[in-house]
Formats: structure tokens, C-alpha cells, sequence
């Protein structure tokens, strides 16, 4: 089945590039990378459309057992419906996209190549299995090797000490979010006694009033369950307060940047939330937490965003900002909105690392914004396409983000509640910084006058064509894709589209009441998209003073966002620094005085009967065996004995 | 008497004293230094796996949906007091078998140049070790056990004090002490089991009831036998400190099957023959287990040498099992069974890992390296790939005994399964804090500038257990499938054992 091959396509570049690399050399491994993975990207999309025109029908692909214990069982299993096929489709194509500007761009690199491309290849073959799974475990797989492949390209220069420092950081703080996530499976076992989809959806209602005893008082089970998967969501997708990994995790090289951690992986706890929209619409509370913490984080990144100087990390604020609205959308119930954000946003925001990253190239590997600046007659192409993607990213019609940022937009205004007021305040907000920083970033990279040193401006070129063609294609992508696909997504076909892959309530109307909101509503985001712009214009190219004077006038302000609200601090002065002392006074003091204190105590009264001990190690065979003989006698005569 | 069975041939005491022959076989050796040195070698090697195959023949002839004992060989030895030379393996026991006869060949090869004097006491005492761990996981009387299972103590006790590191004494007094006193106790409960019930048969007393009171003693004494030997905290400290002095094959063993001697004792004892007492202490494993989880991993996290990282790390993953085992669930038993297995592998393979560049550096400190990745990548991958399943990555051995626990553990109790599953964290940052300063960084040292990748000894050695890792995480069901019916009986008897007890209060009352 094509869409099996889409999968495992990628599983086999990553064998052979990273097992045989160093065998076939570089060139070779590369070519079986990218060329499995082009076979993924025309099998995945090709076996979404197949699903949308309807030749071939959803179903669960079943590959063999993988865990059994009593009744706990899980399959390998691919799952094949609009939900998870949209998502092969997308992850496919831009995971192919990023794959070949990885030629160009990895091409000066003084490491073996090969174990890039091997990464990068398992890394795609592990969200597709995330994306297809059938199960919660098998999810769980996808997520934690997702994981793993983020970890080890974050750390792929690995003789930095920051990229390390940044790879264990990311791993660790999402193992920290996984922890509940896989307590929360436990959970769903004990109550559903299946943690595979068809056992549980079906089930859910039946389990609507089921209590959950924690904290000494009793939860429903729903909401105990979504708060728990959420906490894990908000580990991989960087949500507020596990946000801190992201902005690090700009260590690695530029792609993995653009598909890892903006079009692809991070949009996994999204994509979670939409594969158990069927639960999480029983956990209401659950819900307004995800709102709550979705809208918060977009405001919050897009505030530090405003402020950052290294061209990518802006652009990684941006992400997380970008994945807070997703979880706006699929708080207020609008999961078809928030998935439809997740893929436009998969093509703008590739699209913008790709550029940055085009950016840094032709730099000579500068990443600082303060020594950029009229770029755009030398790189004219990737200025374009970076104009593209922000007016997508910014949500100027009729570009991509306009359809799907303005739903979530108006899906938080339409939901009604507190935290949906809150929602549309907050990313309303959001939305005018995310215009401004857009700008900020495109007027001190390519307008104005250049501040970079001759040296380095000798060298700025245009990048290869092998990195450009998929610019132009992304950039394609983030013109059309909004008002291609809004139709199928939340437009008048979505019900036919999503053919019950996404789960609404009973009471859930909310993708209808998206065309029904004021028309301020709907004006809104661009209204102050456009404002954004033109603050940007004005303190970055009419009066590039003002930016200055600002930070010096609000010194306190300024260095609380350029310090990205202190969190990085917080956690370790409040959290690392102490689990390391921690960890030194039970060793020191808990192992080695207090255990052992005992024991030594002992040895040293019998220290006498060691020393005989020590006459035993005389290396001669006829001892050991002697001694052996003396011990069974020993204890076959006190057996007797004591009889 | 019936010294065969079923495949008409006593194949378990085959494996068993198969080893032992090979010792023979070594001892007839004569010439000078180097040949006896060579021949030794290959003899150890070619008897450990003509043992391998034997089990494997076990492996495959074993009936899987048989919850008893099989293979049994009943011979009488002391009539008078009801205690025979009997030998069987169930379900729970038979992989333990294989892990044992797996690793053997493993450690002597990994041994093949790293032990250069006493060679051929060496491989003497590493075939009777052999001989003791087998023996004791296929025994089926307790005085059989309880002699297997203390003897597997002296090769262990002279592999460390002879071949072992500068402080080699203090650590092999210490490990024998400690696991020594523990004994003495559940000697004393052998004997009063065998007062109750007038056999020492293992079914038998499976099946034999013993009164609660006693059962609150009986747990006791066999807890300070088995909680030493998993270690639970706080008699864990007696593991560092061989781990460190031990050469690397021993610990590879000590690690990979004498850690699961412990648990294989609560899962063959304590909770089939004691069930009142096993649900009673229950929530006192529960602590222990939860602070050995957290407080070892916190110390492994502080350790600068590579050897007492792991050691330190080995202590927070049989936390796991403890809590796995006494959950009373079907989930919870095999998971810390498969954790057992799976940590028996990868424990295993990291102490290799560790005697891979201590082989070549003559350091364990971690502060010594830095940067291997650039000379080793072959290397690299090998840690790497067991670092990720000593972490528990799906996909990998690691995982399925985790997560199993944990899904057994919140049906127990939700911070049983919090608390216990944060070793998923703590873990992760240990073992990827350890890997970055080993392999990551820049080479700073000139010895390091030239140290080889694995060689294909090398690679031989870790070539299987980078497949038992794989196969482990991807089919895990191969192995469970070996226990499930064993564990379900278990089960079963121990909900109905529970519900006697409650009824019998009931009527009483």
C-alpha cells in the first residue's frame, strides 16, 4: 500500500544512509536519503488525495503485535483517515522540501554528512508513525523518537558546548512533559481497559461521568485524562512554561530548524489534541486550560519575539506564538481550524527558517540582525520569498495565514466563554506584535543600510539553486495553501472532509459559527496586522532611533523580554542548581557517611577476619575449589543441624 | 524417580553442570603460560556456547501456554527429609535461563584481552558462575535454590577480589558481607517453611498456606535476603563499590543476572508463598522502591566516574521492578519482569560500553574523555543506542517494562506511578549528561587523538545484544508471550488467596 511506503520510505534512507554512510560515502548516502524520501512524498500526498476523491476508504493498516501483558494490548498499526492522512501528506512533502535544500546548505559542512541526512530521515520516518498511529503507544513511539532525532540534530555540532548544552535541555524538558503523558495512558488503560483509539472513542460517552480520586478530592476521569495528555502536548509543542527548550534548540543547523521545530515535530501536541478531540470534548475544563495556556503563550512569545537580535530566534518565538493560536483553536472546540493553522503555518513557517537560513548562508554564518541590513539588492530572491512567508505569517490576505489565523481568531470569539474573550484579546495582541516583529525582522535584514563589515558583505551570494527551488515552492505553498485548502478544512465541505476523524460534541457548532461573527471580528487581525507594519516602518526605517531611546527609557521592560521574562533563570536557580546540590549531599553525605557509616563500622571490628580473607586470593585453583567444597559442606552441615 | 522429562532427557542439569565440565576440561590443561592462557580461552568460549545452544533448544521446545513447570527431573537425594534434587522452569524462570547462558559467552569474550594473568582461573571461576546462576533460576527445591543461589557468591566474590581494580578487597569483602547477612535470615526461613510444611519442594509450598502471623516473619527474612541482592535502598551501597573494582565481565554479570537474583526471589517466593504478608508490606516497597527511584538517580547524577554512574543507575531501575512486582497486577508483574530482562541486557551492554575505553585508557573517570564521537563514531552509536534504551525509548527494551509499570502502578496508586516513573526524567539526565561529556565535546587529550573504534572482537561482542536490544522494544511480545500464563496464574492465586483471608474475617466477625 502506497501509504505504508510513504512511512517506511523514510525509515529505509535513514538505514541505509546511517548504517552504510561511512561505507558508501557521502554522496551515495545522501542520494538513498533523498531519494526515499522524494518515493514518501509522492506516496503520502497521493494517498491523501486518494482518501479526499474517495478511491480508497479510511481503515487501520495492521503490521503485527508489538506489547502484550493480560489484557493490555497494542498493535503496530497504521492508521489511515483524513486527520492522519492530511498530516502524512504535509509532513511528507515538507520534510522531501527540506531534505533537498539540505544538499545545498549542508554541502560546506565539515562533519561527515551521512549522519545528518540519517537523522533527518528517522526523524520524518518517526513523526509519520506519530501521525499514523493507531494506539497511544505507538504515538508514544513517534513522540519520544521524534524526540530523540530533535535531541541528536540540536546536538549535531556536537564539539559546541551550547549545542549540547541545548540537546540535552530539549530532551530533558520534554521528558518532563512526558511523564504525565504517559501517566495519563496509564490512566486511560485503567479506565478504558484499551489505549488503542477504537477502544477508547466509542467508549467516552459511557465514561462521561466516570470520578478520578486525586489530591483527596475526586476529578472526572475525562478531565484528569486531558489535563495529562495536555501537560504532555505542552512539552513538545513549547508551550508556555515548557517553552524554554525552543528557543535553544535554534543550535542546530538551519533545516532542522525549519522542519523540526516549526513545520513539523513541535506541531505534535496539536495534532494530539485533534486525535483525541473525541475525549477532550468531555474534559470542558481540560479545554479551557488548553485556551488558557494557548493564548498565553502567543502573547507571551510574540512579545519576546519583538525584542530578540538573532535572526532565528525571532523566528523561533514566532513558533511558539504560532502554536499557542493552534491551541486557541482546539481549546475553543475548533480543531478543524487549528489543524488547518498547523499546515499552513508547516509552509510559511519552513519557508521562513528555509529563508533565514538562506539569510545566514550568504552571511558567512551570521545569525545577529544588528549587523544585517540591505541584503535585499544582493539576495534579492530569498528577500522575496522571506516577504512571502511573513505576509502569510502575518495574515495578509490572500496569502495562507489569513484564512487560518483570522479562524482561530474568530473561533475564540465565537466560543463565548471567559477564556475565549481572553483567547481573542490575547491573540488579537499577538497579532499586531506578530506583524511588527515580522517587519522588524525583514527592515534590519534587507532594508536600510547595511551594517555588516566589508569583509563579510564581499562574500554575501545568492544560495544555489538546489536551496532555492524549494524556497519557491514553499513559498507557493504559503500563497495558496490557505485558500486552497480552507474549503476542504473549515470552509463549506468540512463535515464531508474530515468524515468524522475529528470528533465535535453534540453542542459543539463552532466551525459553523465561524462565518457568523461581526464583521469587526473578522476585521480585526488584519486591522492590526497592518498597524504592526507600520510601527515596524516607523521605528526601523523612518527613525531608527526610536527602538534605542525606547530601551533606554524603559530599561526595566526591555531587558525583561530581552531576557525572555527571566525563565531560563528561574528554572535554574529554583530547580537545576538545587536537584545538583541535591544530588551531591546524598552521595556524599546520604551514601557515603550515613549507609555506610554501618556497614564500615562493621568491616572495621572484623577487619581482623578480612585480612584472612585476603589469603584466600592466592590465585591457585585447588583453594577456590577447596574453599567452595568448605562452604557447601558448611551449609549442608548447618541444614542438618539446624533441622 | 524420574531423572528425564518430557523430551526424555534432563536437559535443564545438562545445562546446568555442562559448564562445570568445561572447567575439568580446562584444568587438564598443561604447557606453558600462553597456551594454557589461549586454550582456556576457547575452551571457556566453546563450552559457554555449547551451553548457549542447549538452552536454546530449551527456548524453543518450551510451551508457551503451560502456566507449570516444565522440563522437570525429580531425583531423590535426602528421602528421610523430604528434599530431592528437582529441577524445572516455568515461564518466569526460562528466559532468566537464556539471559544467563546469553551473557556468559558474552563476558568471556569480552574478557579475552582484558584479563591477562590468571587466565585460566578466570575462566574457571566465570564457568562456575555460570553453572551457580542457571542452576539457581532452574531449581525447584529450596535447599536446591538456597545452595545455588549462596554459591553463586564465591566466583563472584574471588572474579572481583582477584581480577578487580586498587581497592578490590574492600569491595569484594563488602559485597560478600552484605549479601551474606541477608542469607543467614532466609536460611532460618527455609527451615521454618520446611517445619510448616514438611517439604522444601518449590510448587509445593506455592501452594501451601501458610498462617498470617507467620507470614509477616517469613516476608521479613526473606526481604533482608532479597532486598540486598536487587539492591533496594538503603543496602544498595555494596553495589558501587563492586561495580567499580569488578573487572568488566564481572560486572556485566553482577549487573545482568546476579541484580535479578533479588527479584526473581520476591516474584518465586515471597509473593506466590506469601500473599497475605507480600499485600501487607506492599506499600513499605512502595517507599523504598519510590526513594530508590529518585535518590539513586539524583546521586547518579553527581558521579564522576562512568562505572558507579551506571551501578547508581542499576539501583533506580530495580526501584522500578519492585514496584512493578508487587503491584499484584498482571501489567505491573511483567513489566518489571521485562524490565528485568531488559535492564539484564542493557546494564550489560553499558558496563561493556565502559570497558570498551577502559580497555584502552586504563580511566573510568569521565572527566578523563571528551569528544570520542570524532574518533569512535562506531562507538558512538553503540552508546548511544543503549544510553536511549537504559532511558527507556519506545522502540527499544527499555520501554515496554517502564511503561508496563507504570500502567500497573496507577491502578495501584497515582503518585505510585508518578513518582515511580520519574526515573523517565531523572534517568534521561543522567545518562545523556554522562553520554555529552564522554563522546560529545572536542578532544582535548593526545592519547584520546588516537584511540581506535570498536574492533571486530568488539563488535562481536556487542552485535547481539544491539539485536536483543531492538528486538526487545519491537516484539516484545516474544518474550512476554513466555510469561503470561505463569504470571496470570500468579494472579489469580494471589486476588483468591486475598479474598480467602477477607471471607474468613468475614465469618469470624
Amino acid at each position: 500500500m502506497i501509504y505504508a511506503l510513504a512511512v517506511f520510505a523514510p525509515l529505509l534512507g535513514a538505514m541505509v544512509s546511517g548504517l552504510l554512510g561511512k561505507a558508501i560515502g557521502d554522496r551515495a548516502a545522501m542520494a538513498a536519503s533523498v531519494g526515499s524520501m522524494i518515493v514518501a512524498a509522492i506516496c503520502g500526498p497521493l494517498a491523501f488525495f486518494q482518501l479526499t476523491s474517495e478511491v480508497a476508504h479510511p481503515g487501520v493498516l495492521d503490521l503485527g503485535t508489538w506489547m502484550e501483558a493480560g489484557k493490555f494490548h497494542v498493535n503496530w498499526a497504521l492508521r489511515y483517515d483524513t486527520l492522519s492522512a492530511a498530516m502524512v501528506a504535509m509532513v511528507s512533502f515538507v520534510a522531501m522540501l527540506i531534505h533537498v535544500y539540505s544538499i545545498g546548505y549542508m554541502a560546506h559542512d565539515s562533519f561527515p554528512r551521512y549522519r545528518f541526512f540519517a537523522y533527518l530521515s528517522l526523524f520524518t520516518f518517526a513523526m509519520l508513525m506519530l501521525v499514523t498511529a493507531d494506539n497511544l503507544a505507538q504515538l508514544f513511539f513517534g513522540w519520544e523518537g521524534v524526540g530523540l532525532c530533535s535531541y541528536l540534530l540540536i546536538g549535531y555540532w556536537y564539539d559546541r558546548p551550547s549545542a549540547c548544552a541545548a540537546a540535552i535541555k530539549a530532551f530533558i524538558v520534554n521528558r518532563v512533559a512526558d511523564l504525565p503523558f504517559a501517566v495519563g495512558l496509564a490512566l486511560i488503560f485503567w479506565k478504558y481497559g484499551s489505549i488503542e483509539f477504537s477502544g477508547i472513542f466509542p467508549a467516552v460517552a459511557a465514561h462521561a461521568h466516570d470520578t478520578y480520586a486525586l489530591f483527596g478530592t475526586s476529578f472526572s476521569a475525562n478531565e484528569t485524562i486531558g489535563f495529562l495528555l495536555f501537560i504532555g502536548a505542552m512539552g513538545k509543542s513549547a508551550q508556555l512554561g515548557l517553552h524554554v527548550w525552543l528557543p535553544d534548540a535554534m543550535e542546530g543547523p538551519t533545516p532542522v530548524s525549519a522542519l523540526i521545530h516549526a513545520a513539523t515535530m513541535v506541531t505534535a501536541g496539536v495534532f494530539l489534541m485533534a486525535r483525541m478531540s473525541p475525549l477532550m470534548e468531555y474534559a470542558p475544563y481540560a479545554l479551557g486550560f488548553v485556551t488558557f495556556i494557548g493564548a498565553s503563550t502567543a502573547l507571551f512569545a510574540a512579545t519576546v519575539g519583538c525584542v530578540q537580535n538573532d535572526i532565528k530566534r525571532v523566528i523561533a518565538y514566532s513558533t511558539c506564538s504560532q502554536l499557542g493560536y493552534m491551541f486557541v483553536a482546539a481549546g475553543v472546540g475548533a480543531y478543524q481550524a487549528s489543524v488547518f493553522h498547523l499546515i499552513t503555518h508547516a509552509f510559511f513557517k519552513a519557508l521562513l527558517f528555509l529563508g533565514a537560513g538562506s539569510v545566514i548562508h550568504a552571511m558567512s554564518d551570521e545569525q545577529d540582525l544588528r549587523k544585517m541590513g540591505g541584503l535585499a539588492k544582493l539576495i534579492p530572491a530569498t528577500c522575496i520569498v522571506m516577504w512571502i512567508g511573513n505576509l502569510a505569517l502575518a495574515g495578509i490576505p490572500p496569502l495562507a495565514g489569513s484564512y487560518s489565523k483570522d479562524a482561530i481568531v474568530s473561533a475564540a470569539f465565537a466560543a463565548h466563554s471567559a477564556v475565549g474573550n481572553y483567547a481573542f484579546v490575547c491573540t488579537v495582541l499577538a497579532a499586531f506584535l506578530t506583524a511588527f516583529y515580522s517587519w522588524r525582522l525583514l527592515f534590519m535584514c534587507f532594508h536600510g543600510r547595511s551594517r555588516a563589515d566589508h569583509h563579510v558583505l564581499s562574500h554575501v551570494h545568492e544560495s544555489p539553486a538546489v536551496m532555492l527551488v524549494p524556497l519557491f515552492v514553499l513559498a507557493t505553498g504559503a500563497i495558496v495553501a490557505g485558500w486552497a485548502l480552507h474549503g476542504w478544512f473549515i470552509g463549506e465541505e468540512w463535515k464531508h472532509f474530515w468524515h468524522g476523524s475529528i470528533f465535535n460534541g453534540p453542542h459543539n457548532e463552532i466551525i459553523e459559527h465561524l462565518e457568523k461573527v461581526p464583521g469587526w471580528v473578522e476585521a480585526a487581525p488584519l486591522v492590526v496586522g497592518v498597524a504592526g507594519i507600520a510601527l515596524a516602518f516607523y521605528m526601523y526605517m523612518v527613525s531608527p532611533l526610536t527602538p534605542i531611546r525606547l530601551a533606554e527609557k524603559f530599561g526595566g521592560l526591555y531587558r525583561f523580554l530581552l531576557n525572555k521574562w527571566y525563565f531560563d533563570e528561574l528554572y535554574d536557580a529554583a530547580i537545576v542548581q538545587p536537584l545538583m546540590r541535591v544530588s551531591k549531599v546524598l552521595w556524599q553525605i546520604g551514601d557515603a557517611t550515613i549507609i555506610d557509616g554501618v556497614p564500615n563500622g562493621l568491616a572495621w571490628l572484623t577487619s581482623g577476619s578480612s585480612r584472612q580473607f585476603v589469603k584466600l586470593q592466592s590465585g591457585s585453583v585447588a583453594i577456590y575449589a577447596f574453599s567452595m567444597l568448605i562452604g557447601v559442606v558448611a551449609l549442608v552441615g548447618l541444614f542438618m543441624i539446624c533441622r | 524417580m524420574n531423572a528425564g522429562n518430557i523430551v526424555g532427557f534432563p536437559l535443564l542439569s545438562l545445562i546446568t553442570w555442562l559448564p562445570m565440565v568445561g572447567c575439568l576440561v580446562i584444568l587438564t590443561i598443561r604447557g606453558d603460560e600462553k597456551t594454557i592462557a589461549s586454550n582456556a580461552r576457547w575452551t571457556a568460549l566453546w563450552t559457554s556456547l555449547i551451553v548457549l545452544v542447549v538452552s536454546l533448544v530449551i527456548w524453543i521446545k518450551f510451551d508457551r501456554s503451560e502456566a507449570g513447570f516444565q522440563f522437570v527431573e525429580n531425583v531423590s537425594w535426602l528421602p528421610e527429609y523430604k528434599v530431592g534434587y528437582k529441577m524445572g522452569i516455568d515461564g518466569i524462570s526460562v528466559l532468566f535461563v537464556l539471559l544467563s547462558t546469553v551473557l556468559t559467552p558474552i563476558c568471556i569474550l569480552a574478557s579475552w584481552e582484558s584479563i591477562q594473568t590468571k587466565v585460566r582461573e578466570f575462566m574457571i571461576a566465570f564457568l562456575i558462575l555460570e553453572t551457580m546462576m542457571v542452576g539457581m533460576f532452574c531449581a525447584l527445591d529450596f535447599v536446591v535454590f538456597y545452595m545455588f543461589f549462596e554459591a553463586v557468591l564465591i566466583p563472584m566474590y574471588l572474579i572481583i577480589g582477584v581480577w578487580g581494580g586498587p581497592r578490590r578487597v574492600y569491595a569484594a569483602v563488602k559485597f560478600f558481607l552484605f549479601t551474606l547477612t541477608g542469607s543467614v535470615l532466609m536460611l532460618l526461613a527455609l527451615l521454618a517453611m520446611w517445619l510448616q510444611a514438611g517439604t522444601t519442594d518449590i510448587p509445593t509450598l506455592m501452594h501451601t498456606q501458610f498462617p498470617a502471623g507467620m507470614q509477616t516473619w517469613l516476608f521479613l527474612a526473606f526481604f533482608a535476603s532479597f532486598a540486598v541482592k536487587v539492591p533496594m535502598w538503603p543496602v544498595h551501597t555494596w553495589l558501587p563499590d563492586a561495580h567499580v573494582e569488578a573487572p568488566t565481565a564481572g560486572s556485566v554479570i553482577l549487573a545482568g543476572v546476579l541484580l535479578k537474583m533479588g527479584a526473581y526471589g520476591f516474584v518465586r517466593f515471597s509473593i506466590p508463598m506469601l500473599p497475605l504478608a507480600s499485600a501487607q508490606f506492599a506499600p513499605f516497597i512502595y517507599t523504598l522502591s519510590i526513594v530508590a527511584v529518585i535518590y539513586t538517580s539524583l546521586v547518579a547524577l553527581a558521579q564522576q566516574d562512568m562505572k558507579k554512574l551506571i551501578a547508581y543507575s542499576s539501583v533506580a531501575h530495580m526501584g522500578v521492578v519492585t514496584i512493578g512486582l508487587f503491584t499484584f497486577n498482571e501489567q505491573g508483574i511483567q513489566g518489571g519482569l521485562f524490565m528485568m530482562l531488559s535492564h539484564g541486557v542493557v546494564s550489560a551492554a553499558l558496563f561493556l560500553i565502559v570497558g570498551v575505553v577502559y580497555d584502552r585508557i586504563h580511566s573510568r573517570e569521565i572527566a578523563r574523555y571528551g569528544g570520542l564521537a570524532d574518533r569512535m563514531p562506531g562507538y558512538s552509536f553503540a552508546f548511544m543506542l543503549f544510553a536511549m534504551a537504559s532511558v527507556g525509548l519506545p522502540g527499544t527494551a527499555g520501554f515496554v517494562g517502564e511503561f508496563l509499570v507504570i500502567l500497573g502502578a496507577l491502578q495501584v496508586n497515582f503518585w505510585l506511578a508518578f513518582l515511580g516513573g520519574a526515573g523517565m526524567i531523572l534517568g534521561a539526565a543522567y545518562t545523556l549528561y554522562l553520554y555529552r561529556r564522554v563522546i560529545f565535546g572536542k578532544i582535548t587529550r593526545d592519547d584520546l587523538r588516537h584511540i581506535v573504534d570498536l574492533s571486530p572482537r568488539e563488535w562481536a561482542v556487542f552485535a547481539p545484544l544491539i539485536v536483543l536490544t531492538m528486538w526487545m522494544g519491537i516484539y516484545p511480545s516474544s518474550f512476554t508471550g513466555f510469561w503470561d500464563a505463569s504470571v496470570a496464574a500468579m494472579v489469580k492465586q494471589h486476588v483468591a488467596a486475598l479474598a480467602e483471608t477477607t471471607k474468613l474475617a468475614g465469618v469470624l466477625q
